[in-house]
């Protein structure tokens, strides 16, 4: 049923280049652009699209400003509050037992919220227990209760729970709470209403709240977002500037990154997404830059720090000219002269990008031929922006990246050619290349068709798709990406995660895609609901086929 | 390079593909009554975390250590009787193990573990992240390595067909670092939950990925059903560990038993990995004494489980080499709260039957200030890719060491005797 229509060639090893001369069917038309610029069709919207043209439509997904969003993702974003907070804010709000500490010693400020206020006091105090060895979760819940409603409370399912916790106030409530073990905490979980949920989350240890946000974001955009193509961009570019939350203060300057840096731009100018990364905290800090000091600068004379190369190093291979760009190990070492003093404000405060002259290596220096005379401060590294970003070993790059994810795992040269022309001639105007790669003949070939292996993003929003799923809360879907080998935002390496097919192909992979197809139409994954459970289409969704795109 | 590999490794199921009978069919090539099916086999095991060398062999004949920690320190060794369990097992009157690793001590007694102290990665970096990132990519402070040292190890075989599908296997969920890229490797979480849920829809999805038109689908499939039938054969009976082998409770024990059960199985293992998180202890690193507190809870597990896995394996010791690491040491003085900040050298595990142990190896760089690393952490004076140099040549035969760690050649520490040649 989710693959009626489909339109299949007799697949082959690697498409050769005659392949991406010759035109797919039209009216596979409609199915491939759907598999490239949206997590995958819905059912009818191959026909939705037809009806109205599908050139027509992908040039409203180029300007997302012009579809309305659809309400239905809005609600279910809305108790996300992380996703809109400033870190000073979150900080505050979701802190991690370091700053609870910190807050009860005086070093940081109380939240202004008197709620807040009260869960920061009854954090430190269960911080306090912890370190007591002989404390168990279950005395405190008897300490808390009556006998009579301690007996009550442990013969009653989770729902029964639900109307005698509700029936507390609610601070006795978030008591109870904090009292109860995980397993316990799970259950009530999936029972509970979306303030309450928030709350037992939140029990759970605030801080992990950030990350389970950002992923739960993700996918509800992913699967209900009517920006789709806007949606696509996001993962590309969050991925191409890869950072890692589990990597320290990372854990709180991811929501802003994405948010920030990366979605104003994505159809914008690639100078300006490079500059936004560039300056903003969580790169600073997933790639040690804000440590990096010029040994000659005041700071770097006194504590005796030096140059941190890491930044400098990925702004080129990765993010810019690509490892064969035609950079030498002198002009990484010379970029992160320009780029010392690049740091931030205050990492468990404010969390601010700042330029420190302290720290500013003020020599000389030569970047790829380029002579950036002295003194030039925080200039040497928008001089170094700003001549990456218009490089044609970048135009290159970033052409053969996205024909990569949308087009085929190997791309024709002439293709990539003619979009790395196009982003020289308007400045880096992303809308711009994507435009030359989407009226291809090459997008629109044979050679393209179902070449692609979805990621495991891709898979599991597509599914949810195909089977017009109602995705409620997400944590066992996160778990599923887990095991699919691609956890949200967890990618440690500052190369992301593969455009390409094959790195997603191995056992394990397939066998937790398979059991993810068989437990989502068997209606079992924990906050996902299908109208009736439809058994025969977990095979379909596990299938070779719907692996494809 | 990835590709082409790829496309290799699958041209050459191809050839076997179309008309032959099914390969899961054929467990007999792994089977052991096949030819020489029994393989050399190395085992490595991650301690996340950064582990405190240090305290796990300790050097009780420094006195700069005792001064350096003067709240956390193992004791030094001791014949009373009341005061020994909380003292260092004395090695070779210089070392001693840490109280907690005393199952680990009649395997050292036997000539079987080996230690390497102040080894490790020379990269500067006390990031557990990028250090971890480095030792497992097998390239110090080369980021862009696409690849783990693993699956570089594997060596390269004419024919696919008489390759296990599960050659290179990682014990969790997703695949290590360590294990990624072009070579064929398997994450396992659960021996007994390696197959499809669903016993009609298993058979179904068989089905569709063999006639899949997607010659790397279809060959991807053929190696994940060839790895579950492999896997529910030797499953079929619970397994039991050797009389004697008790592992510990928790998902590290697991982990070993489970490789264990691999080995003894004859399914054509070849490298193996597991981890073990904790290490990283700021704060009330030992408790009131060496034998309690986190580092001794965590050292407790980790040699109970390395000696339950040493009695598993019984006779197949000779085959077999196990390896630990961590991504640094810690700071050699103690810090305010009772614990230790990240460092830089660590000490490794060597066991096998192969392995000429009862010996600490590496040169003991000292603990005066100056010979400290940058002042405050162990120095280092064996690189880790010597130890894993050496065992990737010894176990996998894999005689190409540039390729496993490029630009870097390994010197041997002659950890592996000709007692392994010879048995």
């Amino acid at each position: 049923m989710v693959l009626s229509g489909l339109c299949v060639y007799a697949e082959k090893d690697a498409p050769e280049a005659s392949s991406f001369r010759q035109p797919m069917a039209k009216d596979c038309q409609a199915e491939h652009v759907l598999n490239r610029l949206s997590f995958g069709p819905r059912p009818g919207e191959m026909q939705q699209i037809e009806a109205m043209g599908v050139r027509k439509w992908i040039d409203l997904q180029l300007h997302p400003e012009r579809i309305a969003e659809n309400p239905v993702l809005e609600a279910k974003l809305r108790p996300l509050d992380t996703l809109d907070m400033s870190t000073a804010t979150m900080l505050q709000h979701y802190p991690s037992p370091g700053m609870v500490k910190a807050m009860v010693e005086g070093r940081l400020p109380y939240p202004g919220d008197p709620d807040k206020r009260m869960m920061v006091d009854r954090l430190a105090a269960r911080l306090q227990q912890k370190s007591d060895p002989d404390s168990k979760p279950e005395q405190d819940l008897a300490a808390l209760l009556d006998p009579q409603e301690l007996s009550q409370w442990r013969n009653s399912t989770p729902e029964e729970k639900l109307v005698l916790l509700t029936s507390w106030p609610r601070d006795r409530q978030d008591e109870v709470i904090e009292s109860m073990g995980k397993g316990m905490r799970m259950r009530l979980f999936a029972a509970a209403g979306p303030d309450l949920r928030r709350r037992i989350q939140s029990a759970n240890g605030p801080q992990a709240v950030v990350a389970e946000d950002l992923a739960e974001g993700k996918l509800l955009r992913a699967v209900y977002s009517h920006r789709q193509l806007q949606e696509v961009m996001v993962d590309f570019w969050f991925n191409h500037f890869n950072v890692f939350i589990g990597k320290g203060a990372d854990r709180y300057l991811v929501t802003a990154y994405e948010r920030d840096a990366i979605r104003p731009h994505v159809l914008g100018h690639f100078e300006d997404l490079l500059r936004a990364t560039a300056q903003s905290p969580a790169m600073l800090f997933y790639l040690d830059n804000w440590q990096s000091v010029g040994a000659d600068s005041i700071a770097g004379v006194r504590r005796q720090r030096g140059l941190n190369e890491n930044y400098g190093r990925e702004l080129l291979e990765l993010h810019t000219l690509g490892v064969d760009g035609g950079y030498t190990q002198k002009d990484v070492t010379e970029v992160a002269r320009c780029f010392t003093g690049w740091t931030i404000r205050q990492p468990q405060r404010m969390a601010e990008f700042e330029f420190n002259p302290r720290m500013h290596d003020n020599g000389e220096k030569m970047v790829l031929g380029v002579r950036i005379p002295a003194g030039g401060g925080i200039n040497d590294g928008l001089t170094v922006l700003h001549l990456l970003a218009h490089h044609p070993a970048t135009a290159h790059f970033i052409s053969r990246q996205l024909a990569i994810r949308f087009v085929a795992d190997n791309p024709p040269n002439a293709l990539v050619d003619r979009m790395a022309d196009t982003f020289l001639k308007k400045d880096g105007d992303i809308r711009a290349v994507l435009e030359t790669m989407f009226e291809s003949p090459e997008f629109w070939s044979r050679g393209a068709y179902r070449s692609k292996m979805k990621s495991p993003l891709e898979m599991v929003a597509s599914s949810l798709r195909a089977v017009n799923a109602d995705v409620d809360f997400t944590f066992g879907l996160t778990n599923q990406l887990n095991q699919l080998g691609e956890p949200l935002y967890k990618k440690a390496e500052p190369t992301g995660y593969s455009n390409s097919s094959q790195d997603w192909l191995n056992s394990a992979g397939l066998l937790a895609r398979m059991n993810f197809s068989v437990a989502l139409a068997n209606n079992k994954l924990p906050g996902v609901k299908l109208g009736e459970s439809m058994p025969t289409e977990g095979v379909t969704l596990g299938s070779p086929d719907f692996q494809k795109k | 390079m990835t590709t082409r590999r790829f496309f290799i490794r699958n041209s050459a199921l191809a050839m076997v593909g179309a008309g032959a009978a099914p390969l899961w069919l054929e467990r007999t090539l792994y089977a052991a009554d096949a030819p020489s099916p029994r393989k050399k086999i190395l085992v490595a095991i991650f301690q996340r975390g950064a582990a405190d060398g240090l305290n796990i062999v300790a050097p009780h004949a420094e006195p700069r250590y005792y001064e350096m920690r003067p709240t956390i320190a193992v004791p030094r060794p001791t014949r009373a009787a009341d005061r020994r369990e909380d003292a260092a097992i004395d090695l070779d009157g210089f070392f001693g193990l840490h109280p907690a690793l005393a199952p680990l001590k009649p395997i050292w007694d036997d000539g079987h573990l080996a230690i390497v102290h102040a080894a490790g990665s020379p990269d500067p970096t006390r990031s557990h992240f990028d250090a971890q990132d480095f030792m497992e990519a097998g390239t110090p402070g080369v980021k862009s390595t696409a690849d783990g040292w693993m699956n570089r190890a594997l060596p390269c075989v004419d024919s696919a067909a008489r390759v296990s599908p599960v050659r290179a296997v990682a014990m969790g969920a997703v695949l290590p670092r360590s294990m990624r890229g072009p070579n064929p490797a398997v994450a396992v979480q659960n021996l007994s939950d390696f197959r499809v849920h669903n016993a009609q829809a298993s058979s179904a999805f068989q089905e569709m990925y063999a006639n899949s038109r997607d010659p790397m689908l279809a060959a991807a499939g053929r190696e994940t059903f060839e790895a579950v039938s492999l896997l529910a054969s030797i499953e079929k009976t619970p397994y039991q560990p050797a009389p004697g082998a008790d592992y510990p409770n928790g998902r590290f024990g697991d982990c070993l038993r489970q490789i264990a059960q691999l080995i003894k199985s004859d399914v054509g293992l070849e490298l193996a990995f597991a981890d073990v998180g904790g290490w990283d202890h700021h704060v009330n690193e030992t408790g009131a004494r060496a034998s309690e507190g986190q580092l001794a809870a965590r050292l407790a597990e980790f040699g109970q489980t390395l000696a339950a896995f040493w009695t598993d394996l019984g006779d197949r010791r000779n085959d077999v080499a196990l390896v630990t690491m961590s991504e640094f040491g810690r700071t050699a003085h103690e810090n305010g709260d009772r614990g230790t900040d990240h460092g830089h050298a660590n000490c490794m595990f060597v066991m096998g039957g192969g392995v000429r142990g009862g010996k600490v190896y590496g040169k003991w760089p000292g603990l005066a200030t100056e010979q400290l690393y940058e002042g405050r952490d162990l120095a280092l004076t064996t690189d880790f890719r010597d130890v894993l140099g050496e065992l990737v040549r010894g176990q996998s035969g894999n005689r190409d060491l540039t390729k496993v760690f490029p630009g870097y050649t390994p010197r041997s520490l002659g950890i592996l005797g000709t007692r392994g040649a010879a048995a």
